[in-house]
């Protein structure tokens, strides 16, 4: 790909700005159109964008992984101890009322970062499944 | 609806209509991916004019974007370009599907109308939602605060399937390079492993 220097500076300007909307979408699902599956893809479509101009190597140096495995799984436990969460504070598994001072903040809180769960593990689950797909050589 | 709602509909219904025999007639594996993705993007669009604007996000962002991607590397992966070509009419299926399919269309004849306020799905908990849920968890978004919050324990077994395939794909795949280079031991094989997943 090292010839195709178009594709490769259309890139380079493109990849800040799908983050940064993938960003947008994650966090404000709460207001609009979006949340966390789409921003999970949204935010793996700019490294897969990268990973394709740029090869999978160079991919690889920018999201190892052994750090896409640990976000993967912590996608998932995130979302999991915010259920617990509300155990410990007093209710129920997933009530989000007891985690602020009042219930409106806590289903805040814990819409948020519910949300942040789902887009870890959705962004990584892509990824990973690109990354492994694309470093096969038959 | 208004005519020209209708109308809309009807145009993308055949559009997907026609990408869909065109999925099924073509031989090129490429050409059928390509159709699935653009199947995908008229069903979004479909999605905004039923104004399921999540839905129809998703859709574009999974189902055209993500999931043609995973197709293409696929089909890199497994180098099968072209179908094979002129199979026989098969005459059984083409019976059970088309049976199938007209129960289907039977069987929605029953269904509630569109938008139907009376419908059993919008007098169930659909009122109360809308009603109560910007009071109780402060969000504008009635889609957010009943997939994070009333339903978040669907969500969270949606979020456990996905982290299940990807799990899946890196178990599979992530090892299959290991197993076929000659003379690698197992201990630095998780090394390697590292390298490449």
């Amino acid at each position: 790909m090292n010839r195709h220097s178009i594709l490769r500076v259309v890139a380079k300007l493109m990849i800040p700005y799908i983050l940064l909307f993938a960003l947008y979408v994650q966090f404000h699902g709460d207001f609009g159109p979006g949340g966390g599956f789409q921003a999970g893809v949204i935010f793996a479509a700019a490294f897969i964008l990268y990973a394709l101009i740029f090869g999978i190597e160079n991919g690889r140096k920018v999201m190892p992984a052994r750090v896409n495995r640990i976000l993967l799984a912590g996608g998932v436990l995130l979302y999991c101890f915010v259920g617990l969460a509300g155990i410990f504070l007093g209710s129920e598994f997933l009530d989000y009322n007891v985690l602020g001072p009042t219930p409106v903040a806590g289903q805040h809180y814990g819409i948020l970062l519910v949300e942040l769960g789902v887009g870890l593990t959705v962004s990584s689950t892509m990824i990973a499944i690109f990354y492994v797909f694309a470093g096969q050589d038959i | 609806m208004n005519p020209a709602d209708i109308f809309i509909d009807i145009f993308l219904l055949l559009l997907m209509a026609a990408v869909a025999i065109a999925i099924v007639r073509s031989h090129l594996m490429f050409a059928v991916v390509m159709l699935s993705g653009i199947f995908s993007l008229l069903a979004a669009v479909l999605y905004v004019h039923l104004t399921a604007v999540d839905v129809a996000f998703t859709e574009a962002a999974v189902g055209a974007g993500v999931s043609t991607l995973l197709f293409l590397a696929t089909l890199a992966l497994t180098h099968v370009n072209v179908e094979e070509k002129h199979k026989p009419v098969r005459v059984v299926p083409l019976v059970i599907v088309t049976a199938t399919g007209a129960m289907l269309i039977w069987g929605t004849l029953d269904m509630p109308h569109y938008g139907d306020p009376e419908a059993p799905a919008n007098k169930h908990v659909a009122p109360r939602y809308i009603q109560e849920s910007p009071k109780e968890t402060g969000l504008p978004n009635m889609v957010t605060s009943v997939l994070a919050s009333y339903r978040g324990y669907d969500t969270l077994g949606e979020v456990v399937v996905i982290f299940t395939a990807g799990a899946g794909v890196l178990v599979i795949l992530g090892r299959s390079r290991r197993r076929r280079r000659p003379g690698v031991n197992d201990e630095d094989g998780d090394n390697l492993e590292e390298e490449r997943a």
